[in-house]
């Protein structure tokens, strides 16, 4: 065990559930209305439920899951905007939570105004913040604009400006929540020299994210919550994958509940659609049954990246591999095999079968199937898409 | 106690005063001028209508001075009460993405209040000198009321605070609340008109009668009808500062309760 000097957090069997405003009372003529019904309707939603984890004083911990994982709620309990339902967090030493950069900015208020206000927020006084204030000035890089008011400013230099308070907090703990996602390539860059800074100095950092090169980048270790509840935690090559299998699984539940694009005249059906991972490429395979005789009939796949972006493309047609004539009820099988030029994420494969034209659809599978690639290290080398087709027809 | 205000509590109450006050006035030409101008040209109708076309007051003596300060303890407990009602829900940008005492924000809208009473009394003073009204030894005993008042309007303010979070309607309550409440006070009527003396009795037990009877005692004249004028056992007249205290305990209690949920319920 570790000794407890050592530990900044400790959270011990917490759970939290929220009443979903199906019908609150949020006016008193409901609450007498409510008083007179047998039951009051509400719903109770259980958000997080038996988390446990301690976090290690000077250790960058990362807490990742998806959207409506709970992840937030979590961060809003330690940072005791929420209380929790059961069980304890008890924190040692203090605690600043970045929820939001520039929280209490008014754009009524001067830049200079607003600077002092934000610091009080953050814990500091007037004379504090007179000793630090031509340092986050020049940092954001705003003086000619100080005495301006807030709302004049662009999005990016209230940004600027709200970064350049928040890096003067030196609270032994500190809670950030994607404050990441914003700004500019140049603003990242300066994030991530605060992130690194932050490691150097032995703060205890919890970082919440989606994003697994980041987190993989500074995180000691880290936490995956799915549905409330701690999937798993530990080194952090772990939870990242974990967390991308996530995708993975929920890609084949959505597939179940078919709400797919599927669309054709039935003249023939894709029956699977099938994804191989090899060392350096991708085995896609499609299986087909004909209903109706056909000529020359075209396959065709393609690939999108993580962020939907058409990555590969490629059909019998272009390839100029002639099926030949197919009599009904022949099942015809296509497989490419595909140089793995794939970035890290998940990616979605649409399959489609048209007549020899491309005039007619027989079958169109938007996002039939998806697949995870998840490479260690990201090679730079920019390999060719180049694709191997073999056709295989039986009756 | 100790922990209540602390380095950074004070810091951010003082912030949270001195923001308020610089967007109060935003965008006017003559600024922070306003708040001495405002309740000046106020009390200048007030002692117009009152005074001088309907003669009010004929039998008290320094009669507008005595309006004046009802006017001004009430404006007090009234900008308060109103102002704190909403402050939470205005502030909740803040409540739900960072940890501060949640009482500092009604405190903060309490220290504006008191602010805008100070200068509504150097105001009042302007006007008892210009009406020959002299400083009597018991002046100090003013700011007894006030403190009295304050305790009184900070336990409604944390109450209905913390209640219209999860009940919108409060506010329209409390406007209507505010406005019978007026009339239980005796401030723009003289105390003297209600001959029923069980209503008089009655009345007094409104802590807000009592404080501006009081007020006006220390300050005018000691020709008003005080608490102890009309209730002769003493326990009766310490009825109304108990009714002020129970006032205090309920809204710290119900605030405290109720700011554990402030941030979901926002």
């Amino acid at each position: 065990m570790v000794d407890s000097e050592a530990i900044a957090i400790r959270v011990e069997n917490v759970a939290k559930s929220f009443r979903l405003p199906h019908e609150r009372s949020t006016s008193v003529k409901h609450v007498f209305i409510n008083i007179f019904r047998s039951k009051r309707k509400f719903e109770k939603q259980h958000v997080l439920s038996d988390i446990s984890f301690d976090v290690k004083k000077g250790e960058f911990f990362g807490i990742v899951g998806r959207n409506g994982s709970g992840k937030s709620t979590m961060l809003k309990l330690l940072a005791g905007i929420y209380v929790p339902d059961a069980g304890t967090i008890s924190v040692k030493g203090s605690l600043t939570p970045f929820i939001e950069l520039g929280v209490g900015f008014n754009p009524e208020l001067t830049g200079r105004e607003n600077v002092f206000l934000n610091g009080a927020l953050l814990g500091f006084n007037r004379s504090e913040m007179d000793t630090m204030y031509n340092d986050i000035v020049d940092f954001a890089e705003l003086e000619r604009f100080m005495d301006q008011k807030l709302k004049n400013y662009s999005s990016g230099m209230q940004v600027r400006l709200a970064f350049s308070i928040a890096i003067k907090v030196n609270s032994d703990i500190l809670l950030l929540d994607e404050v990441l996602a914003v700004g500019d390539a140049a603003f990242q860059k300066k994030c991530f020299d605060y992130f690194r800074k932050l490691k150097k100095d032995k703060k205890t950092v919890i970082f919440i994210s989606h994003d697994m090169n980041a987190v993989r980048e500074y995180c000691d270790r880290a936490m995956l919550i799915e549905k409330g509840r701690i999937l798993t935690s530990g080194s952090v090559d772990k939870v990242a994958q974990r967390y991308t299998r996530l995708f993975l699984n929920s890609a084949r539940a959505s597939e179940e509940l078919g709400d797919k694009t599927r669309w054709g005249n039935g003249q023939a059906k894709l029956k699977t659609v099938h994804v191989i991972q090899k060392a350096d490429k991708i085995i896609v395979t499609l299986e087909s049954e004909f209903y109706e005789d056909a000529r020359d009939p075209i396959f065709g796949i393609y690939i999108k990246n993580p962020v939907g972006i058409k990555i590969f493309e490629t059909n019998t047609g272009w390839e100029r591999v002639k099926i030949g004539s197919i009599e009904k009820d022949q099942k015809v099988t296509v497989k490419w095999e595909i140089a793995d030029i794939f970035t890290n994420g998940f990616q979605t494969v649409t399959a489609a079968i048209s007549s020899h034209d491309g005039s007619d659809y027989y079958d169109w599978w938007e996002e039939a199937t998806s697949f995870v690639i998840d490479k260690d290290k990201i090679t730079t080398a920019v390999a060719l898409p180049k694709a191997t087709v073999v056709v295989d027809i039986t009756s | 106690m100790k922990h209540v205000f602390t380095k950074k509590n004070r810091a951010l109450l003082s912030e949270l005063v001195r923001t308020d006050f610089k967007l109060r006035y935003q965008n006017s030409i003559l600024g922070y001028s306003w708040s001495l101008l405002r309740p000046l040209l106020l009390f200048l109708i007030l002692y117009l209508v009152f005074a001088k076309f309907l003669k009010f007051g004929a039998d008290i003596p320094h009669y507008p001075i005595y309006l004046l300060l009802g006017i001004v303890l009430w404006n007090f407990f009234a900008e308060m009460t109103t102002q704190s009602l909403g402050s939470i829900v205005a502030r909740g940008d803040l409540i739900r993405k960072i940890r501060i005492p949640r009482w500092i924000i009604v405190l903060s809208s309490s220290v504006s209040a008191l602010i805008n009473l100070g200068l509504n009394l150097i105001v009042v003073a302007i006007f008892m000198v210009f009406n020959h009204v002299s400083l009597m030894e018991t002046a100090p005993l003013l700011l007894l009321t006030i403190v009295q008042i304050y305790v009184l309007a900070l336990g409604m303010s944390l109450f209905l605070s913390a209640a219209f979070v999860k009940y919108r309607d409060i506010t329209y309550i409390w406007e209507v609340g505010i406005q019978g409440f007026f009339y239980l006070t005796p401030i723009l009527y003289s105390i003297s008109r209600i001959k029923d003396p069980v209503l008089l009795k009655m009345l007094f037990l409104n802590p807000m009668a009592q404080a501006i009877q009081d007020a006006r005692y220390a300050l005018v004249t000691h020709e008003t009808v005080t608490v102890n004028n009309v209730l002769h056992n003493s326990i009766f007249r310490l009825l109304p500062y108990i009714l002020t205290i129970v006032v205090l305990i309920i809204g710290v209690l119900y605030f405290r309760r109720e700011s554990k949920y402030f941030g979901e319920n926002i």
